[in-house]
C-alpha cells in the first residue's frame, strides 16, 4: 500500500442551482479541483450520487461525467452508498491510487435534488431506507430521525435546547463559509419555534435539499511532493463500516454502530484517538445525528452528546470543533457530495485557507460521511504533512 | 399614448382565513402567515364567476369613465379561469354592458399575466387609431387544489380599464415586456387545478422576470425608483411584492396602497390590476405609478403611469378597491368553502 495525499479540491456555491444541469455541477467543480491540484491529467474518477435516476432521470454517470469533463476514455466510474456515495467515492480512489493501480484519480461527488418537487424528492431519499420494513409502512428520513433522538431524550435526558443548539452552532460557522447554501445565523428560539416535521424534529433541525458537487484530487504522497503547487495532505486512514440497513433490526437505535466501527478502524490504521484529532466534520443531516456521531466516534461518552454544542465544546475554538464548515444543516446536503466536501474543507482547513471559520493550529482532521441511518458509514483521517 | 380613461374592482364579499384551511389539512398556519403574509383570501359564491365578476368590475369602470358604452371598440377578457374551454368571456361581458354588435372581442389566458395583456393589446389598439376605447380586464376565480400550498392564496376577484386616448384618470408613459420559457405552473386541459414547480416558482421564476421586467420598464424610461410615488407588482402571496420591490430598491410606502394579497389573496389575472385600482384610488395629479403584472410560463408587462386631474373628479363615481375589500365581509367555514368551490363531488 502506498501513502496517499490529497493535491487538490474544488467546489463552488450550493444551493438551488436552477440555471445549471447535473453535468454542469460536477465538471465545473472537477475543473476547480483539477485546477487546484495544478496537474494536466487524470488517471482514473470516481463519482459519489446517491440517485440521480430518480432526481434527474441520468444514470450511467461514470460516462456522462467522463464525458463531460473531456476526460474519457479513463476508467470512471459512479459509487453509491446512499448519502455516504461521497465518502465511499473518495475511498474508492484512495484505495485505487494506494493500491497502484493508478496514480492521480479524482474523486468527486455529486447530486441535483432541486429539479422535483418536495414529494419527488422525499421519495428519492427514502430509497435509502429499507424498502420493504420501513418505508413500506410510510416513514421516511425525518420520521427515523425524530424516532432515535426521541430514544435518545428518553435514555439521557437530552433536550430540545440541546438540538437546537447543534443547528445554531452550524449555521453560526455556515455564516462564515461563502459557498454555503445557507449562510445565516438562526437562534434557538428559531430552530424550536420552526414547523414541526417529525416530533420533535423541526424544520429547521433538517438539513435542506440541495444541488451541489464537490471534487478532490488524490495522487501518491511521492509524486505530491513533486506534482502538487500546494502543501499537500496525506490521508491517514480510510474506513468504511455498514450496519443493518433498518432501524428496528439494531438493539439499541440511538447508537449508531456503523459510525463506531468505522471510527474505530481508522484510529487504529492511523495510530490515532480521539484526542489527536484537531477537528471533525460529521454527517449532521439531523441535529441529532451530530449528536450520535459525536458519541459513536468516541468524542464524547455515550449519552453526552448533546452537550457538545451546549456547551460550547464543539465550537470553533473550543474542546473539538465539529462541522467548521457549517456542516449539512447550513453548508446544504447534496447527498452524494456531502462525504468529498466533508474531505474538502478538511483539506481547506489544513491548508489555513478557512477565514473566520478557521480552526487555529489544526494538524488532523477526520469526516464522517453516513447513508441513511448509518446503515453504512465511511470515516476518514487527514493529516498535514 | 394613450391612457386609462376609467377603472374598477370588485371582489366577492366571501372570506376564508388561513386558520380555517390550516385546521383542516393539519398544516402550520402561522408558518403560511410569516412565511407567506397572508391572513385570508376572498372566495366567490356559487354563483359568481369570472364573466360575473368582470361586469361588476366593468360597471364600476364605466361609471369613472363616463361614456357611452357603445364607443367600446374591443373587449378583452384576461383570466385563466374563463367558464368555459370553448365559448368566449368577452362577448358575454360586451353584450351585459351594452357594447355588442361593432366591438372586437377575445379571452386571453397567460396564467397570472392575462388581465395585464388585455391593458397592454388595447393601449396599442387605440394608440394606433384602430379603436377609440378598448375595455382590458383580468378576471379570475383562481383554484388551488386541495391541501396544496396554493389553496392558501388562490382567490377570487376583477379589475377592469377603460383605456382610450381621451381625457382620462392616467397617461401611459411607458410600456415594457419581459418574456422567457419557464414552465413554473401549468394547467392542462381537462386538470382541475394547476399544478406548480415549488420553489422554482420563485427566483428563477417570479423574481427573474418582476425584476427583469421593472428594470428593463425604469432603464427604458429613465427612471429610479424614487420618482414613483407607487408601485404595484403582481401579489401571489403577500411576501413576493414587498421583497421585489425592496430589492429594486422600493419602499414599503410606495407598495402598501396597492399591496392587497395579505387579506385577498391572489386574484390571478387580477392581482396586480387590482393593485392599481386601489393605487389610483388614492393617487394625486401628478404621481408616477411603476406597475408590473406577472403571468407563469412566463413573462412580465410593465407600465408607468401618470396620474392626471381628472382622477379628483372621477374616483368617488364608484366603490374604492380597499373601501370594498374591508367592508362587508362574510367569514365562512372550509365546509362551505368547500361547497362553494364544488370541491365536493355529488352523486350521479
Amino acid at each position: 500500500m502506498r501513502d496517499v495525499a490529497v493535491i487538490g479540491v474544488g467546489m463552488q456555491k450550493w444551493g438551488e442551482l436552477w440555471e445549471k444541469s447535473l453535468r454542469d455541477i460536477f465538471t465545473e467543480s472537477a475543473l476547480l479541483a483539477i485546477d487546484d491540484a495544478g496537474v494536466d491529467h487524470i488517471d482514473a474518477m470516481y463519482v459519489g450520487c446517491m440517485t440521480s435516476g430518480l432526481f434527474v432521470g441520468q444514470e450511467h454517470l461514470g460516462s456522462v461525467m467522463a464525458d463531460y469533463l473531456g476526460v474519457a476514455p479513463i476508467p470512471s466510474v459512479r459509487v453509491e452508498s446512499a448519502c455516504a456515495s461521497g465518502g465511499v467515492a473518495f475511498r474508492q480512489a484512495f484505495i485505487d491510487v494506494a493500491s497502484g493501480v493508478h496514480d492521480i484519480v479524482l474523486a468527486g461527488g455529486v447530486e441535483k435534488m432541486n429539479d422535483i418537487d418536495g414529494g419527488g424528492a422525499t421519495h428519492a431519499l427514502s430509497t435509502a431506507a429499507d424498502a420493504e420494513y420501513e418505508v413500506y409502512h410510510g416513514v421516511t428520513f425525518p420520521g427515523l430521525y425524530a424516532m432515535m433522538a426521541v430514544d435518545h431524550m428518553h435514555k439521557y435526558g437530552t433536550t430540545r435546547d440541546q438540538l437546537s443548539h447543534v443547528a445554531v452552532k452550524n449555521h453560526r460557522n455556515g455564516s462564515r463559509n461563502p459557498l454555503a447554501q445557507y449562510p445565516y445565523e438562526l437562534t434557538l428560539e428559531q430552530v424550536a419555534g420552526s414547523l414541526l416535521v417529525a416530533d420533535p424534529i423541526t424544520i429547521l433541525d433538517c438539513s435542506p435539499i440541495t444541488d451541489g458537487a464537490a471534487a478532490a484530487i488524490l495522487c501518491p504522497l511521492d509524486m505530491a511532493k513533486r506534482l502538487s503547487k500546494r502543501p499537500p495532505v496525506k490521508v491517514l486512514a480510510s474506513a468504511h463500516a455498514t450496519d443493518t440497513i433498518a432501524l428496528h433490526s439494531r438493539p439499541d437505535i440511538s447508537w449508531l454502530s456503523a459510525v463506531e466501527k468505522a471510527g474505530e478502524k481508522a484510529y487504529k490504521a492511523a495510530g490515532l484517538g480521539p484526542k489527536d484529532i484537531s477537528f471533525v466534520e460529521v454527517h449532521d443531516c439531523f441535529t441529532i445525528a451530530e449528536i450520535c456521531a459525536i458519541e459513536a466516534l468516541g468524542f464524547f461518552e455515550r449519552g453526552k452528546g448533546g452537550r457538545g454544542a451546549e456547551s460550547g465544546e464543539t465550537a470553533v475554538g473550543g474542546r473539538i470543533p465539529v462541522n467548521p464548515s457549517g456542516g449539512l444543516k447550513s453548508k446544504g446536503h447534496p447527498v452524494g457530495a456531502t462525504g468529498v466536501a466533508q474531505v474538502l474543507e478538511v483539506v481547506k482547513q489544513l491548508r489555513g485557507e478557512c477565514g473566520g471559520r478557521q480552526v487555529k493550529g489544526a494538524t488532523i482532521g477526520m469526516t464522517q460521511n453516513m447513508g441513511g441511518v448509518a446503515g453504512s458509514c465511511a470515516v476518514h483521517i487527514l493529516g498535514s504533512v | 399614448m394613450a391612457g386609462i380613461i376609467g377603472y374598477g374592482a370588485y371582489m366577492p364579499r366571501n372570506r376564508i382565513k388561513v386558520e380555517e384551511i390550516a385546521k383542516v389539512w393539519g398544516a402550520d398556519a402561522p408558518s403560511y402567515k410569516k412565511g407567506l403574509m397572508l391572513r385570508e383570501k376572498a372566495v366567490p359564491s356559487p354563483d359568481q364567476d369570472t364573466i360575473t365578476m368582470a361586469v361588476e368590475a366593468t360597471k364600476h369602470a364605466l361609471r369613472r369613465a363616463k361614456i357611452d358604452p357603445k364607443r367600446i371598440g374591443a373587449v378583452y377578457v384576461g383570466s385563466e379561469s374563463h367558464p368555459y374551454a370553448v365559448k368566449p368571456s368577452g362577448t358575454v361581458l360586451a353584450d351585459a354592458i351594452g357594447a355588442t354588435p361593432e366591438v372586437h372581442c377575445a379571452d386571453f389566458e397567460f396564467a397570472c399575466k392575462a388581465g395585464s395583456e388585455a391593458m397592454f393589446v388595447c393601449m396599442g389598439l387605440a394608440d394606433g387609431g384602430a379603436i377609440e376605447y378598448g375595455l382590458a380586464v383580468g378576471a379570475d376565480t383562481s383554484q388551488g387544489a386541495p391541501g396544496d400550498a396554493l389553496e392558501y392564496s388562490a382567490a377570487a376577484g376583477a379589475a377592469a380599464f377603460i383605456i382610450g386616448k381621451g381625457p382620462g384618470v392616467a397617461k401611459v408613459l411607458t410600456t415594457y415586456a419581459f418574456m422567457t420559457d419557464t414552465p413554473d405552473f401549468w394547467r392542462r386541459e381537462h386538470m382541475h387545478y394547476p399544478r406548480h414547480a415549488g420553489r422554482f416558482t420563485g427566483e428563477p421564476a417570479y423574481f427573474k422576470h418582476v425584476l427583469g421586467c421593472a428594470k428593463g420598464l425604469m432603464e427604458k424610461a429613465g427612471a429610479k425608483p424614487a420618482d414613483f410615488a407607487y408601485a404595484v407588482f403582481h401579489q401571489p402571496n403577500g411576501k413576493f411584492p414587498m421583497r421585489a420591490g425592496q430589492m429594486l430598491g422600493f419602499k414599503k410606502e410606495q407598495i402598501e396602497p396597492g399591496w392587497l394579497s395579505p387579506t385577498l389573496g391572489n386574484t390571478y389575472s387580477g392581482s396586480s390590476p387590482m393593485g392599481l385600482t386601489a393605487t389610483l384610488d388614492v393617487a394625486k395629479p401628478g404621481d408616477r405609478i411603476l406597475m408590473v403584472s406577472y403571468g407563469s410560463g412566463a413573462g412580465s408587462d410593465g407600465f408607468i403611469y401618470e396620474v392626471t386631474d381628472r382622477i379628483e373628479e372621477v374616483r368617488d363615481a364608484a366603490p374604492k378597491t380597499r373601501a370594498m375589500l374591508d367592508a362587508n365581509k362574510r367569514y365562512i367555514d372550509y365546509g362551505t368553502y368547500a361547497k362553494f368551490r364544488r370541491k365536493i363531488r355529488m352523486g350521479e
